[in-house]
């Protein structure tokens, strides 16, 4: 029988910020159920990796559960039909996504029967399929990594076999403030997440899990020590770690909880560990053990702007405006709309964006204090204090207002994982992660820069060496031509000469 | 509904320029009023002119420099500047003295260099080493304190501030009855005579650890210090190298000849040694960048405070050692950067 309670041998995180949590706002009211909404729009690219390609026309029916989009090969995830009804457009639509503000999505107008589409195959007991087929099988679900950046977890899976793995880590350190959609499901759906870490195991072929949570949330830990009790698996163990902003950060949950830190520019796979969101893991259980693929999600609706902030479980593609509307709506106060939480979300100018499989939360803000003004960095050291990856964001600052790409880079622009933390503790107020983001930016332009010129430059050197070659070759004829001809002899000259005079003479 | 965009974070900052000048300027308020009761009104006159001419120089640069003066006006590191000069020159200086310090600081040591952020030389220590360059025999002008001397003359405020403003005695008064040796002076010219430390500090000026008056000082910067660092406005890394500097050489020295040899708590008590600490040498714009780089850049300034008083032609070398350790700040960023996380070593590369 393992021992449910939490243990707490921990790895030492540098860092990191002690910040107000808002939880308790949207905490209040178990999950809720929105009603469907009248339109579904579904970006036909929610992950990162290879774009899908649409399967279905305009005009088109389709069912709850239908592959509407699918990425050639392994690399991307399938977009399924969160309801029933007819496809009207595929078109361009306001998103919050990283590259830009609009992505082609499909839009379905919802018939409101919500009818399923026929499941072709009844789901094997996963426990008896070979773990190479529970791999390609999760695949097929469109599940992707659901704390927020959406990584398609089937390839993340297969990668992750390719090495040596020691543990698999479900991340239950929802460490950003105001999001909690993670602890809801972990007070509301533990046996799912133990459920889809047996199954995880089993695909991985793995004898240890650690399914971790933040000492903050007694309730989620008490469900999940239920449920571990009751799934009797010993090789599920439950870490509490120090609620300490960013510890739900992949790489600091790994230094965490196993004392070992992701080498610069790897994967948690480098030292032994695979991490996924327990909400992957969750939707994981619902895709073998129900036949539901990835058509809905659990997500925080809060903030000041927020009448009645609460968690609800909507569909992929409903307009966060529809679940604004459901959670009474939006105070007079509200001014911003964003995207994810208040350290990393993105701000967006519309409320017609659809919810999509990597938004965790939706935040709305009253009046946020004016930016600025900037004033010069003093020095002070407190953002270099603060920052979990132990870079000098002063000293970053600096480099990066000189563009200076040789010291960014040993400074170690890129291993910054833009937690926003420095930002925060700034006296001076300078937008270090946006500064940090842009440079990265500009860094990755001028390597493409780089990259063509190379190219370009192979190219005009493999011309000049065919050139040089050819000619070479010429020369080398003609000397051999001179050659035979000496070697001729007179006599054979003069016969040559003699052709060419009856040929002038003909 | 439309909504206005921003950049993340969405969470107010947790800390602005002006709010960590004024809770510096707010812990040098115990120490100031210690200073009053012990060597008069001096210092008020001295923050008075130093404030006016920080400020006046502050404004007349942003301008010169075709920048909004309001801005740097408002954070309050000018009144810092001045305050430190204040604490730094004899309590009483005439004041045009006290307004080519701050002149100096302002305009030459700091918006030369660029302004807030960029001066490589703490501001104030570069316009005392001005004018004590310029001035050695007004800037060695330190009355007795209160309690340490019966035969000595106290300066009303009146008196005090015609002083200032004409940098004349009152008729009557001569320096040797207002004035006295600072306890580090005393130690110096003891020592010079071969007298013992214990002969020295018998003499009615001597305290407990420093000289009478100045330890109390000493003990009320203490308190400010402690109080920054539970604020958080400084880390203990800068104060903890300067006395660790300071004491650890002192405190040898004195083990192996108590008789030649001041005591670390002498040190320690003893002229500007506390205020750098604390005060000084935390200041993190002319500072080294990472704690283990504040400890480095502490210690220099320690062991060169106690360099300077031991072997020094300076009494007190404060001012000297914080200028040098300044130059040193790139060399020791550069040899103290930390590992980063998922690096190997701590030259950045993977």
């Amino acid at each position: 029988m393992p021992s449910p309670a939490a243990t707490y041998e921990l790895g030492k995180l540098h860092g990191g910020l002690r910040l107000d949590a808002h939880k308790s706002a949207s905490t209040g009211l178990p999950i809720q159920s929105p009603p469907l909404p009248d339109q579904l729009i579904l970006p036909i690219e929610q992950h990162v990796g290879e774009p899908a390609q649409p399967l279905v026309g305009i005009g088109e029916h389709v069912l709850r559960g239908q592959l509407l989009a699918e990425s050639p090969g392994t690399l991307g995830a399938p977009v399924h039909a969160s309801s029933s009804g007819k496809v009207v457009a595929i078109e361009p639509w306001p998103v919050a996504g990283r590259r830009g503000d609009h992505a082609p999505c499909i839009v379905i107008e919802c018939d409101g029967e919500d009818r399923a589409v026929e499941s072709a195959d009844n789901p094997a007991p996963w426990a008896e399929t070979p773990p190479d087929d529970v791999l390609r099988k999760i695949l097929q679900g469109g599940i992707v990594g659901l704390g927020g950046a959406v990584f398609p977890t089937a390839q993340k899976l297969m990668q992750a076999t390719a090495g040596e793995l020691e543990y698999l880590i479900l991340n239950g350190a929802e460490c950003e403030p105001y999001i909690s959609c993670d602890d809801m499901l972990m007070r509301e759906h533990a046996r799912e997440i133990v459920g889809g870490a047996q199954i995880l195991l089993h695909a991985l072929e793995l004898d240890c899990a650690y399914i971790v949570v933040e000492s903050d949330k007694p309730d989620a830990i008490g469900q999940l020590a239920a449920a571990m009790t009751d799934a009797a698996d010993e090789r599920l163990v439950l870490k509490q770690v120090p609620t300490i902003y960013p510890s739900g950060g992949e790489d600091q949950l790994v230094q965490l909880v196993t004392d070992r830190e992701v080498p610069s520019g790897g994967l948690p796979t480098d030292v032994g560990c695979l991490v996924q969101n327990v909400g992957t893991a969750a939707a994981i259980h619902d895709w073998l053990r129900r036949g539901e693929p990835l058509i809905s999600r659990i997500t925080t609706i809060t903030g000041d702007g927020i009448a009645t902030p609460m968690n609800v479980r909507a569909r992929i593609g409903t307009p966060v405006a529809a679940l604004a509307q459901f959670a009474g709506g939006y105070t007079d106060s509200a001014r911003h709309l964003v995207i994810g939480g208040p350290m990393t979300g993105k701000s967006v100018s519309t409320d017609r964006v659809p919810l999509v499989k990597a938004t965790n939360c939706i935040l709305v803000l009253s009046d946020l204090p004016q930016p600025g003004p900037e004033l010069p960095c003093i020095r002070c050291g407190e953002c270099a204090a603060v920052c979990p990856v132990q870079l000098q964001p002063q000293q970053l600052f600096w480099y990066a207002c000189a563009d200076n790409e040789r010291q960014l880079r040993s400074h170690g622009l890129t291993d910054c994982i833009e937690c926003g933390c420095c930002d925060l503790v700034c006296p001076s107020h300078i937008p270090l992660t946006y500064d940090f983001r842009m440079a990265k930016a500009r860094i990755r332009e001028q390597e493409d820069e780089k990259a063509r010129a190379e190219r370009a430059r192979r190219r005009f050197e493999a011309r000049n060496e065919r050139l040089q070659r050819e000619q070479r070759e010429r020369e080398a004829e003609l000397t051999r031509q001179k050659e035979r001809a000496k070697q001729a002899g007179p006599d054979a000259i003069a016969e040559i000469m003699k052709r060419k005079q009856q040929d002038d003479g003909d | 509904m439309e909504f206005e965009r921003r950049e993340a974070p969405y969470l107010a900052p947790t800390a602005n320029v002006a709010g960590i000048m004024q809770q510096v300027l707010l812990a040098l308020v115990p120490a100031a009023i210690a200073h009053v009761w012990f060597f008069g009104p001096g210092l008020v006159f001295n923050l008075l002119i130093a404030a006016a001419a920080c400020v006046g120089g502050e404004a007349l640069m942003m301008r010169l420099r075709g920048r909004p003066a309001a801005s740097a006006l408002s954070d309050y590191s000018a009144l810092v500047t001045a305050a430190l000069l204040a604490f730094a020159l004899p309590s009483l200086t005439p004041w045009w003295i006290t307004a080519t310090a701050a002149l100096f600081a302002i305009i030459v040591a700091k918006h030369l260099y660029g302004g807030l952020g960029f001066n490589i030389f703490n501001p104030a220590m570069a316009g005392y080493v001005a004018v004590l360059v310029a001035f050695p025999m007004q800037l060695n002008l330190w009355v007795a304190p209160r309690m340490g001397d019966i035969d000595y003359q106290f300066l009303s405020v009146l008196q005090t501030l015609q002083y200032t403003l004409t940098g004349n005695l009152p008729d009557m008064l001569t320096y040797d009855q207002v004035s006295r040796a600072t306890p580090l002076d005393a130690m110096k010219t003891g020592l010079n005579d071969l007298r013992t430390t214990a002969e020295i500090r018998s003499l009615p000026l001597m305290g407990d650890f420093g000289g009478v008056g100045w330890e109390w000082i000493g003990n009320f910067i203490a308190i400010g210090g402690f109080w920054l660092m539970i604020r958080k406005v400084i880390r203990w890394h800068i104060p903890l190298g300067v006395g660790a500097g300071l004491l650890i050489p002192a405190g040898i020295m004195w083990l192996l000849s108590p008789g030649t040899e001041p005591s670390p708590g002498f040190h320690m008590f003893s002229g500007a040694a506390m205020l750098c600490a604390f005060f000084i040498a935390t200041d993190p714009v002319s500072a080294a960048a990472s704690p283990r780089g504040r400890l480095l850049y502490g210690a220099g300034i320690g062991f060169l405070i106690y360099a300077i008083r031991t072997w020094g032609a300076d009494v007190d070398g404060v001012a000297y050692a914080v200028l040098i350790m300044n130059m040193a700040v790139p060399a020791i960023d550069r040899i103290t950067r930390p590992r980063i996380v998922g690096h190997s070593n701590n030259a950045g590369a993977p």
